[in-house]
């Protein structure tokens, strides 16, 4: 018996969409520009999300750090870890295969040639190690990156090449305080030059090798940093955790990604707010269009629907037939929608959108020179969501004065 | 046995400050199976009399019993049941829905009804066959005549086989012969279902085929002859 019904409300609910056709297809594209925008824009803020905790990990950070316990309030060179050999031992026992580490020193400096200084971060580093943590590895546009035995060689920045006024094979002074609190400073010769997502990284880091840099601050076997990759970010809470529980905390300081970078992490936690904001202000524009198409449908026919209570349908069957109408615009403008979004997507996620034009403002923000916007289904889902049910909601109102009409007025309606 | 009992019916229009006395006091009885004609002047109240009877519109005072169902006691959803299963109505025009052919116009009220969809299928084909639309059963309401119409409208009013049936003023926008031969079929199914036909009208002819005629006049009932 329902199922019956069922098909008379279809039945006549698809037929009464396209009585006017033109109407129909207006309201349609509405909704489908809607959805569109939604999806889009959608993936276009995920796309900057995903590129700036990208760009935030592999710019040094990594999925998790270990620290001297002191370092992170007080980043001396006192503060490091002189003593490696049981972190290792934790490292090798807690990560998975995939998981890849490196050590490094990391200390201010100033840099400086004949004309120029300039305040750097004197970065440590295991060239071999570090190419698979961070950026740093695929980042040499020019000259070569670091070998295990590069004594002198440095490794700067196309930012800060271009700020001194120098080039490759030219050389550089690096100073910073050693261990024994003594000004060490050391002449270097640049290698290579590296280019990164934002100019300020490309200004602010300077690389050579570990053994160089430990030999420079006085450090013996000493690091500042430990700098974890994992294949998969999912996994940084549960080993954060694990390494915590290995490594005694009064001389440990293990911290995830987010917690490193509090700016980030906080814009993360902001931005589903955000989408979700943005669907409903898109939502509004398209809810009033469906309001006033429903009522123009619904008055359009207060006759047939004064018909349908003479021949014994109730008010609630007559508000199932309406809303049935304005589920079918939605569903159809949902459905194209959603694919010319998704195509928008696809089309944009292999060569990505190139920012650089706005980068001098954006890349302030950790934004990336190339956006690729990123589909998440929960975002798809929510948008597909708010669409529906707040379409139905807003057609409850028409299709409730369409239930509305008494038989005695609608009839002598003509 | 009496299939419609009215005593006492009053119902009065505001419109603003004036009051319309549209029916004042009107008390009958119709016979199940009659085939019974409301005339009268324009503005004497036989639509209002029939949108009584068939609950589509609520006295002021009075008593309107059909089928043995007491209207005073009944909520707005059992009236509308009852107009589900037990009364048929033929208006003037525009009866039909225009996004539905003959057929499944005449199907709608068994499906809401909840009847199968083969016994449907077969009786809304009888019963058009019956008043003469064989050939017409996928033509939408537009594609038809008038008088095509109307007769759709009536196969529609019967195929559940209701009570009674109420049509107001069913041939008045019909030709002379159109309206003879809608007659004929009101008529040849009063006689073959014993479907009680109760209809209003303006016109001496229409009024020729019914065993009773009730004269209206300022809403009362000015006259009632039964041949
Ligand atoms: N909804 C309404 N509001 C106000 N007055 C109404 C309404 N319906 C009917 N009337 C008035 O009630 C009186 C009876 O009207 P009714 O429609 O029943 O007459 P009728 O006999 O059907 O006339 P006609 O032959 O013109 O159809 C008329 O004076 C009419 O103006
Ligand atoms: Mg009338």
């Amino acid at each position: 018996m329902y199922e019956n019904r069922s098909v008379i409300y279809f039945q006549l609910a698809w037929r009464n969409i396209w009585r006017n056709p033109r109407r129909t297809i207006v309201i349609m594209l509405a909704v489908i520009i809607g959805v569109w925008s939604m999806v889009f824009l959608g993936a276009l803020m995920r796309g900057l999300e995903v590129g700036m905790i990208k760009n935030g990990i592999a710019t040094l950070t990594g999925n998790i750090q270990i620290h001297h316990q002191e370092y992170r309030n007080d980043p001396v060179i006192d503060h490091s870890i002189t003593d490696t050999r049981e972190v290792k031992a934790a490292l090798k026992q807690t990560l998975p295969p995939g998981a890849r580490w490196s050590f490094r020193v990391r200390v201010s400096a100033i840099a400086s040639n004949a004309r120029h200084s300039s305040r750097v971060t004197l970065v440590g580093i295991d060239p071999k190690h570090e190419a698979a943590v961070s950026f740093i590895g695929q980042a040499v546009t020019r000259g070569r990156y670091l070998g295990p035995r590069d004594t002198y060689g440095i490794v700067v920045g196309q930012a800060l090449v271009d700020m001194f006024d120098t080039k490759i094979g030219h050389k550089l002074v690096l100073m910073s305080q050693a261990s024994d609190g003594e000004i060490a400073s050391k002449a270097f010769r640049i290698i290579g030059v590296f280019r990164a997502e934002m100019l300020a990284t490309e200004k602010q880091f300077a690389f050579v090798t570990l053994p160089v840099a430990q030999h420079m601050l006085k450090l013996n076997e000493g690091i500042s940093e430990i700098s974890i990759a994992l294949s998969n970010d999912q996994d940084t809470k549960r080993l954060a955790t694990a390494l915590k529980a290995k490594l005694p905390s009064d001389t440990y300081d293990i911290d995830p990604w987010w917690d490193l970078l509090p700016i980030l992490n906080a814009y993360l936690e902001l931005s589903d707010g955000f989408v979700f904001i943005w669907y409903v202000v898109v939502f509004i524009s398209m809810g009033f269009g469906i309001i006033n198409t429903m009522l123009m449908a619904v008055f359009e026919r207060i006759r047939e629907f004064g018909l349908f209570k003479a021949m014994g349908m109730k008010p609630g069957w007559i508000i199932r037939e309406v809303l049935l109408e304005s589920f079918l615009l939605l569903v159809i403008g949902m459905v194209f929608g959603n694919i010319s979004g998704l195509i928008t997507v696809l089309a944009f996620s292999t060569n990505g959108i190139d920012l650089s034009a706005l980068a001098a403002g954006a890349e302030f923000a950790g934004i990336s020179r190339m956006l690729y916007p990123v589909i998440y289904g929960m975002d798809i889902a929510i948008a597909n969501l708010v669409v529906l049910v707040l379409g139905i909601l807003v057609s409850l109102y028409p299709a409730a004065r369409a239930a509305r009409f008494t038989p005695v007025e609608a009839l002598a309606h003509t | 046995m009496s299939i419609v009992e009215c005593v006492d019916v009053q119902k009065t229009y505001h419109q603003g400050k004036v009051q319309v006395h549209a029916l004042r006091g009107i008390s009958l009885s119709i016979e199940k199976g009659g085939f019974v004609a409301l005339a009268g002047p324009s503005g004497s109240g036989k639509t209002t009399m029939l949108n009584m009877i068939g609950g589509l519109d609520q006295a002021d005072s009075g008593r309107i019993v059909v089928g043995g169902k007491v209207f005073e006691n009944m909520n707005q959803s059992q009236i509308a049941d009852l107009r589900l299963y037990n009364v048929g109505f033929v208006f003037q025009a525009y009866n039909l829905i225009p996004v539905l052919s003959a057929i499944e116009n005449v199907e709608f009220v068994m499906l809401l009804q909840g009847i199968p969809a083969d016994e449907r299928q077969k009786r809304a084909k009888a019963i058009l066959d019956e008043v003469g639309l064989e050939n017409k059963y996928d033509r939408r309401p537009a594609e038809l005549s008038g008088g095509q119409q109307q007769r759709v409208a009536v196969a529609r009013a019967i195929v559940s086989n209701p009570s009674i049936v109420l049509a107001d003023e069913p041939t008045a926008n019909l030709d002379s012969v159109t309206g003879n031969g809608l007659l004929k079929i009101m008529k040849d199914m009063n006689e073959i279902k014993k479907v009680t036909f109760i209809f209003s009208t303006h016109d001496s002819m229409v009024m020729d085929y019914a065993r009773r005629i009730i004269y209206l006049r300022d809403g009362q009932i000015a006259k009632d002859k039964i041949k």
